[in-house]
């Protein structure tokens, strides 16, 4: 009886992490099982940033759908753009001309960069790091500028749109997005003393939050995570969209799967965005680049304000565009790019008016997240926080 | 009896200026102490925050007074006038208790400081054994602090302040027992004339070189120890595991507010600038100048002895900004596993080497 009594007292350690945590990225709730200072199991609830996204596209023409793809993944806001407006134009079955394409890889890795330094500063703060994100933020605040430059917004571009971009850059910008490569270099070598030898920070890190290959594609994992496992897949040369195979770059490839190798892999990208960016400036300078930035199709893509004033054709397609929209032929498409967080997908159906019947969003945050129990079992509660640091998850994208 | 009580009101309020007493009475040297120390916190707060923020490329608390000055004093209003909450389920007796301890022993160790030769309150001979002993307490504060919450974070974080403070608090003490072992005396005035009256600089030949008789430079490995446990038994980065935010978000603070936490925070910056002062007495020569020639000799020592804490919290500040947190299975291995053996094996032989040469200061009572 006795015996039997003192069975039923051993009680585990529940704790709520989060939604008001320090070190939940976002609104994230995870319980937490410990028992003493070990994790027996982690349960994340989500959903607390849910808005509808997916539904409110259902009653947005296709052009109103743009703007709710900045909110998903809010840390590189335009790479989510450039998913949509794929699957929008293939659905259109149109063309983007050379300089669009050039503008949107350039705008998607300034994105990676943007989400990379964010990740591997905070990831650097979840074990305790204080200066690494506010040297960070410091290049980031650049890169937002940029954003602000092109398309008048720091966050929110809706400058990716179908059919193209929103409008051209101008040469200054173009030139003082070259300048910005060389010092940014520097400053990934900095980010570099502080972390990557540190040896507090690989006690931390390495063999943390292990994942086989294996386990990495059955958990459903993509970008940067698979790759930290091993497999050299990036969507940018598996299934090359917009100009990328022409471009030269390499996949950054980890061994062991750990944290550390991700923040690795991260680092070292943002050095293959930078070469990226260099190169896109080049084509952008080059005769090459000096196309149009949209599709020239006029029932797609909005007339010039100088046209509007002369043609009276150019000012109905203006309202015609605003207003209806255009409609899109009948079908399903699927169209990834390889998001700074991974596959990022969009599923489109369209009935062939000018709504989208449905939109479905594959976020590469959501299944990381899922992965958070099988990640953390049997390692310590501070390892959570690093483990979650290394995942590189928003919560814009999980909750859509 | 009367006569005795009479001396006693001496010692403590005795004014020599109107014939009473022929010492300044303990009660006012003891007022003077705790103002200019907690005024220097201020400072040394400020200076934290402001060579945290320029490794971080920040300016820092630059608004209130010239450079932000008075900031800790606009902070000390904010905290004194905030309502203290005091959670429902919390044990309000102990809960309230708990950073008054944490603030009370901080402060009464350093009554046997010595800021200058003579200056200490308390001239004890076992000074040592007695900063030893109040700085094992200091775990108690949060300890109480963390249980009386009655919530799981501040929970966790008193467990693992238990241990971690423990675990140091056995490294720190043989650390001091090298220092013992060359010393000879647990008098901390002595252990400072014991640096400028033997050392590397008298067997070099050069003994006006002072800062080379200091004991960091024979009891090297065990300064950095020294050092690194003081930054584990203060709870600072990268040892903050008690109050790590990416983990337990404030570790036993969580529940505290307004006047409270303030008294927490102070206690723990009245412990730092203990154990860097601590550091100074120990092993860069409290306070003597670094050379024993005119210009440096005319500073007084108190001056020195400010420098040099101010120099040891320079250090524990940068560590603070550059180094991430170690996790708590790794802050133990780090202090059983590497600290206690290396600092057991250096006592073994600082004593040989000792016995050996018949080295050491003799002019101790021991």
């Amino acid at each position: 009886m006795g015996h039997n009594m003192s069975e039923q007292s051993m009680r585990n350690f529940n704790i709520n992490f989060g939604p008001q945590h320090p070190a939940a990225h976002g609104v994230l709730r995870m319980i937490v099982e410990l028992d003493g200072e070990v994790v027996e199991r982690v349960d994340p609830h989500i959903g607390l940033l849910h808005r509808g996204t997916e539904k409110l596209i259902e009653h947005k023409t296709y052009l109103q759908a743009v703007p709710y793809f900045d909110r998903l993944d809010y840390v590189a806001p335009m790479n989510q753009e450039h998913a949509y407006a794929l699957a929008v134009e293939k659905l259109l079955n149109i063309k983007v001309p050379m300089r669009a394409q050039l503008i949107r890889v350039l705008y998607s890795e300034i994105g990676r960069i943007l989400s990379h330094m964010l990740n591997i500063t905070t990831q650097a703060l979840d074990v305790g790091a204080l200066t690494p994100p506010v040297w960070g933020f410091e290049e980031r605040e650049k890169l937002m500028v940029f954003y602000e430059r092109a398309c008048g917004a720091r966050m929110h571009a809706a400058y990716i749109r179908p059919g193209g971009v929103y409008r051209d850059l101008p040469q200054d910008l173009i030139d003082d997005i070259e300048a910005f490569c060389d010092p940014f270099l520097k400053v990934c070598d900095d980010l570099e003393t502080l972390l990557t030898d540190n040896r507090i920070f690989k006690q931390r890190n390495v063999d943390i939050g292990t994942v086989s290959l294996e386990d990495a594609w059955k958990l459903g994992f993509s970008g940067v995570m698979v790759r930290g496992s091993g497999a050299e897949w990036d969507l940018r040369k598996s299934q090359p969209y917009e100009c990328y195979e022409r471009l030269d770059f390499d996949i950054v490839v980890g061994k062991n799967g750990d944290n550390y190798d991700r923040y690795l892999i991260r680092m070292e990208e943002m050095r293959q965005s930078i070469k990226i960016m260099r190169q896109c400036v080049e084509l952008l300078n080059s005769s090459e680049g000096k196309t149009e930035v949209s599709s020239m199709n006029a029932k797609i893509v909005p007339p010039k304000r100088k046209d509007m004033q002369t043609s009276m054709e150019s000012l109905i397609h203006h309202f015609k565009l605003f207003s209806e929209g255009y409609r899109v032929p009948k079908g399903e498409i699927y169209a990834a790019i390889e998001a700074p967080k991974g596959e990022f997908g969009v599923y489109l159906i369209s009935d062939g008016t000018n709504k989208p019947y449905r939109c479905k969003i594959k976020a590469p945050s959501y299944a990381h997240l899922s992965a958070m129990d099988f990640l953390s079992r049997g390692y310590m509660l501070a390892d959570v926080s690093a483990i979650l640091g290394s995942l590189d998850i928003v919560f814009g994208e999980i909750d859509r | 009896m009367w006569e005795n009580i009479l001396i006693g009101l001496e010692y403590l309020f005795g004014i020599p200026i109107f014939g009473w007493g022929e010492d300044v009475g303990f009660v006012y040297k003891a007022l003077l102490l705790l103002v200019s120390l907690l005024i220097f916190i201020a400072f040394i707060l400020l200076a934290d925050r402001k060579i945290w923020a320029a490794v971080q490329l920040r300016r820092g608390p630059n608004v209130v007074g010239l450079f932000g000055l008075l900031q800790s004093f606009a902070d000390l209003l904010k905290f004194i006038f905030k309502e203290p909450i005091i959670p429902a389920s919390s044990n309000k007796i102990i809960f309230l208790l708990a950073p008054l301890v944490t603030v009370m022993l901080a402060l009464s160790a350093w009554v046997v400081i010595p800021l200058d030769e003579g200056w200490a309150l308390a001239d004890i001979n076992v000074g040592i054994l007695y900063i030893f002993a109040i700085s094992s307490l200091a775990v108690y504060g949060i300890i109480m602090g963390g249980w009386a919450s009655n919530s799981k974070y501040p929970f966790l974080s008193a467990l693992r302040s238990a241990a971690q403070m423990v675990s140091y608090e056995v490294s720190i003490g043989f650390v001091i027992v090298t220092v013992l072992l060359l010393v000879g005396s647990l008098n901390l005035t002595d252990i400072v004339i014991a640096q400028k009256e033997i050392g590397l600089a008298h067997l070099l030949g050069v003994p006006w070189m002072n800062f080379l008789n200091w004991f960091w430079l024979p009891l090297f490995p065990m300064f950095i120890i020294f050092f690194i446990s003081a930054l584990a038994e203060t709870n600072r980065p990268p040892f903050d595991l008690p109050e790590a935010e990416s983990e337990l978000v404030a570790g036993f603070m969580v529940e505290y507010s307004s006047t409270p936490y303030m008294m927490y925070m102070l206690g723990e910056y009245v412990a730092i600038i203990l154990m860097c002062s601590l550091t100074t007495i120990l092993f860069l020569g409290g306070w003597a100048a670094p050379l024993e020639i005119a210009p440096f000799t005319w500073i007084p020592g108190i001056v020195w002895f400010i420098l040099k804490v101010s120099l040891v919290f320079f250090m524990f500040a940068m560590v603070k900004a550059f180094v991430p947190r170690y996790r708590y299975d790794q802050l133990m291995r780090l202090g059983w596993k590497v600290f206690l053996p290396i600092s057991i094996f250096m006592i073994f032989i600082v004593a040989l080497i000792l016995q050996l040469t018949g080295w050491g200061w003799h002019g101790g009572v021991a």
